[in-house]
């Protein structure tokens, strides 16, 4: 029986956790502030630290992160979170650190962030990058407001739609919406790639530009790509770069050198940091040298040694507070210099052997979609030979029973059974062959056992959820969880 | 070869065998050369993991920490050692986003506890799993207010934190809405000029409370004036304070935000932090990003899920509530640990000492007449004075003491033009707070 309570059902009244300095000047008291204070009642928990402690420890073992297995989820690119990069981002002067400080008293703080700038805008092929945005959806925003501004600018007030092919992560299309501009949704062809005609078809002197990942969520490099580019700036629009699968290419290719124009970078995917059940990352965009005043406030900017920050007139405006999930920028710089050059450029390679030895290995038992290599996520449609009608969700919560992670299923949308693994360089080969032979042991198990899978999981602290009921009861507080349980 | 990769020359000959390759550049080969990288990338070479702790001891050198006497939307509260302790845990640490619930409900507990504190803090009914800071908070619940009413234009208080208005302006600018400002009288919201510009045109009125000056503003009737147009009455909101100010709820608000690095998290040059928005049960469908429910497993067991997903962009796309996706998760971790570990008498003794500190200084001040409030608003751990000394003087004073704030607002904007601004939490020390007034008072 795994630990089953709230923090607020440990609460016992007048219990304490904490311990503050005593008053100094008790001729003050905040009840001075009289009909400005609080009359409603609040209820937090009333713990010990021990029982804080042995409370979130027993629930923190409900968990599964990376240390404590295979995580081949597809498109989040979960591979190992150094620990070094957690020393440096928590040991150091860094956590204390006011953004309003002195700026001479801040030069170590704004170093970092300009020197992670300049490598991210190498690796990628770009001029340079903001690394204020926060995530990858908002530094698709904030990369689409570049495309906006940039139109603006010219005064061509017509560019208000973005292509986006149907295969695209569904960030793409909201952060359309939220910068106030059009979809235009363009269908892949059979082998999940941009349909030449298709896009051919979509342009016109209203297209702002377009907005791709490339390996696309398949895991295919689409091969038309310089063709591509090329179209999208013959009809005057821009590209834009999803990065959230840039973990395949790097090494080989850069987003700039395919004739990208704007992209983000998920720190949280490529460049190691912890993903952190959900955030914080970090999605810092970059730009081509025309579009770099576009580039959100504030900016830190270098004038021989001297570091400094500035908020330039021609901006897109200001996207956050201030610079950003700065201490998981840290941590993604660390990692940089940790890998060097050198092995920054293996990791594209070593994270596409891994996938394709995948690939490879499954192919029999699980039915592969796409003909070809893929680059550092395979995808397959659900069991090859599958008389019992097992499906992927079945299947993925079977993996769960085998102490693994579950691959990204029903992503993406094209086909009906997606299962899509991304296996990342940091895995061994015993690993990914533990994961095969698992794997291959479900598809004989949808074969003599289904209803095995179908009940599936079995181990795990809880099985599987009743949604329909969580979507019904619509419980999201502690409060209506009481309310409920009177009722 | 590299210590993050496992692989050996064995391996990855074992691996190209099965392949029947004979490089891993084939698997490139579809891959058309004008676009492959030729040479290397212009980085620095492998730093063995001693050299990289030197380097980033040698750039933290190169930084001084202060002693922190200023907010402005970051306050230096005291953390206690339980919360790194904690949120360390690699089970929170290095998992993703809580998509296969059978095992994440670590995740999704501490998000529900999340939730459940920031609803008894607001009094309102519902809140998500948290937002990227107060900021864009806060430009969302605008975009929440026009969603609901349907309607293209807030009026935002002029006494907002700057970087609030500023990302507001941002996000409203590029979805094609309008705003208005309410102007300040006194260092408050103007609520005649509120009641002027109200009318049935305004999606959502955004405050904030204690606002950018750290002072204490008074809503009565507001609410009633903001909803006899039918438009919703937002707050953005110091969560720590909410402890013993006046929550959102009784204030009638619709929508609460704010920034809650005030709950546990490091000042950390800005962030990360994380943005809560919480608000009534009618409108939770608007809600943007993640929210967490309660539910049951197959045998009847307690369970929590990611709920209600069709207002969300991995479901709905185009059409979706906003674009959000990673939120800043392990941020409400640090929020639901300190709350848990403060509780409501922490809570109450944190603002009571923040309160007492602050008042200190600020009487001490205005003794040496050198500053004057020029508000005379109540306030709660931050305040605004004005000062005929020169600001530069001030600042090169401070630093000389390694002491940051008093912080001249006039490098904010020129609007405030002579105002200071200062902060003062249970952290500062009668030494500290005498060490400043020392020096502040041998200016002149």
């Amino acid at each position: 029986m795994s630990y089953d309570k709230l923090i607020f059902e440990l609460s016992v009244p007048n219990r304490r956790g904490y311990s503050l300095p005593k008053e100094n000047y008790p001729t003050y008291h905040i009840n001075d502030l009289k009909n400005h204070l609080r009359k409603s009642e609040l209820v937090l928990p009333e713990v010990s630290e021990l029982d804080c402690v042995r409370h979130y420890t027993n629930v923190s073992k409900k968990n599964f992160g990376v240390e404590n297995g295979f995580y081949p989820l597809g498109s989040c690119t979960m591979k190992y979170n150094p620990k070094i990069n957690e020393e440096i981002a928590k040991s150091l002067s860094f956590t204390k650190l006011h953004p309003y400080q002195p700026v001479r008293t801040i030069q170590g703080a704004l170093r970092a962030y300009y020197e992670l700038q300049v490598a991210l805008s190498e690796i990628s092929g770009l001029a340079e990058f903001s690394l204020n945005p926060y995530a990858g959806a908002h530094g698709e925003l904030v990369g689409l407001m570049v495309m906006k501004e940039y139109h603006l600018s010219r005064k061509d007030f017509k560019r208000t739609k973005v292509i986006i092919p149907d295969s695209a992560h569904g960030t793409n299309p909201a952060s359309t919406t939220v910068c106030g501009m059009e979809v235009i949704e363009i269908k892949s062809n059979e082998l999940g790639m941009v349909d030449i005609d298709s896009l051919k078809a979509a342009l016109s002197d209203e297209i702002a530009g377009m907005m791709l990942t490339n390996p696309n969520t398949l895991g295919i490099f689409e091969n038309d790509i310089c063709e591509i580019t090329k179209l999208v700036h013959d009809a005057g629009g821009l590209m834009y770069y999803d990065g959230a699968n840039l973990n395949a290419l790097l090494g080989k290719v850069r987003p700039g050198d395919m004739g990208f124009d704007i992209m983000h970078i998920n720190l949280h995917k490529t460049f190691s940091t912890p993903h952190g059940g959900g955030g914080p990352g970090d999605g810092p965009v970059g730009v081509k040298d025309f579009l770099v005043d576009f580039l959100p406030n504030p900016r830190i900017k270098k004038l021989d040694d001297y570091y400094y920050t500035a908020n330039i007139n021609t901006a897109l405006g200001q996207i956050s507070s201030f610079y950003g999930n700065y201490l998981v920028e840290l941590r993604a710089y660390s990692y940089i210099l940790n890998l060097g050059k050198e092995n920054l450029m293996n990791v594209g390679k070593l994270a596409t052997l891994n996938a394709n030895y995948i690939r490879n290995a499954l192919k029999d038992d699980y039915y592969l979609p796409i003909e070809g290599y893929c680059m550092h996520e395979v995808v397959f449609d659900g069991l090859k030979d599958n008389p019992n009608d097992i499906k992927t969700l079945d299947v993925a919560k079977r993996l769960l029973d085998y102490g693994m992670h579950a691959p990204t299923i029903y992503f993406p949308l094209l086909f009906h059974q997606s299962i899509m693994i991304e296996p990342t360089e940091t895995e061994s080969l015993q690993t990914i062959d533990e994961f095969i032979r698992v794997m291959k042991k479900i598809a004989e198990e949808a074969k003599t056992d289904p209803e095995l899978l179908k009940k599936a999981p079995i181990n795990t602290p809880i099985t599987r959820t009743d949604e329909v009921f969580a979507a019904r009861a619509m419980i999201f507080s502690y409060r209506d969880y009481l309310e409920y349980n009177k009722e | 070869m590299f210590k993050y990769f496992p692989h050996t020359k064995e391996d990855i000959n074992h691996m190209l065998k099965e392949l029947n390759i004979s490089s891993i550049d084939e698997l490139f080969g579809q891959i058309s050369k004008e676009v492959l990288l030729k040479g290397e990338y212009d980085i620095k070479n492998e730093m063995s993991e001693l050299e990289v702790r030197n380097y980033f001891r040698q750039l933290s050198d190169e930084n001084q920490e202060m002693v922190v006497f200023s907010g402005l939307g970051l306050y230096d509260h005291y953390q206690p050692a339980i919360i790194d302790a904690i949120t360390s845990r690699q089970e929170f640490l290095t998992s993703y986003t809580p998509y296969q619930p059978e095992i994440s409900q670590g995740t999704l507990q501490y998000i529900f506890e999340y939730q459940s504190m920031i609803q008894a803090l607001t009094g309102l009914d519902v809140s998500n799993a948290s937002m990227y800071d107060g900021s864009t908070a806060t430009a969302e619940a605008c975009f929440m207010a026009c969603n609901i009413t349907r309607r293209k234009k807030v009026l935002i208080s002029k006494t907002l934190n700057p970087n609030t208005i500023n990302v507001i302006k941002t996000y409203l600018k590029f979805r094609g809405y309008d705003f208005e400002f309410i102007s300040s009288k006194n260092g408050v919201f103007d609520v005649d000029d509120l009641k002027e510009k109200m009318n049935k045109e305004i999606a959502g009125v955004v405050v904030q409370n204690p606002n950018f000056f750290g002072l204490i503003e008074d809503y009565s009737g507001v609410s009633e004036m903001i909803h006899e147009y039918k438009s919703l009455f937002i707050q953005n909101r110091d969560p720590s304070t909410l402890g013993v100010l006046k929550s959102p709820s009784e204030d009638g608000a619709d929508i609460a935000c704010g920034d809650c690095q005030s709950l546990g998290a490091p000042l950390a040059f800005g962030g990360p932090t994380l943005g809560y928005l919480a608000t009534i049960k009618k409108h939770v469908r608007k809600l943007p990003g993640r929210i967490c429910g309660y539910t049951t497993d197959s045998d009847g067991k307690r369970a929590f899920v990611l709920t209600l997903q069709a207002r969300e962009q991995h479901i709905r796309r185009s059409k979706a509530n906003s674009n959000i996706c990673s939120n800043q998760s392990l941020m409400a971790l640090y929020v639901t640990v300190y709350t848990s570990i403060m509780g409501k008498a922490g809570l109450e003794e944190v603002n009571n000492l923040s309160y007492q500190n602050a008042h200190y200084l600020y009487e001490k001040l205005l003794k040496t007449k050198k500053f004057f409030d020029p508000f005379k608003q109540p306030f709660l751990k931050e305040f605004t004075l004005e000062t005929t000394i020169s600001h530069d003087l001030i600042s090169e004073a401070l630093f000389n003491n390694n002491i940051f704030g008093g912080f001249s607002l006039e490098s904010i904007s020129s609007e405030y033009e002579n105002l200071i601004n200062f902060c003062v939490t249970e952290k500062r020390t009668k030494a500290e707070i005498d060490k400043l007034i020392e020096v502040l008072e041998g200016l002149s």
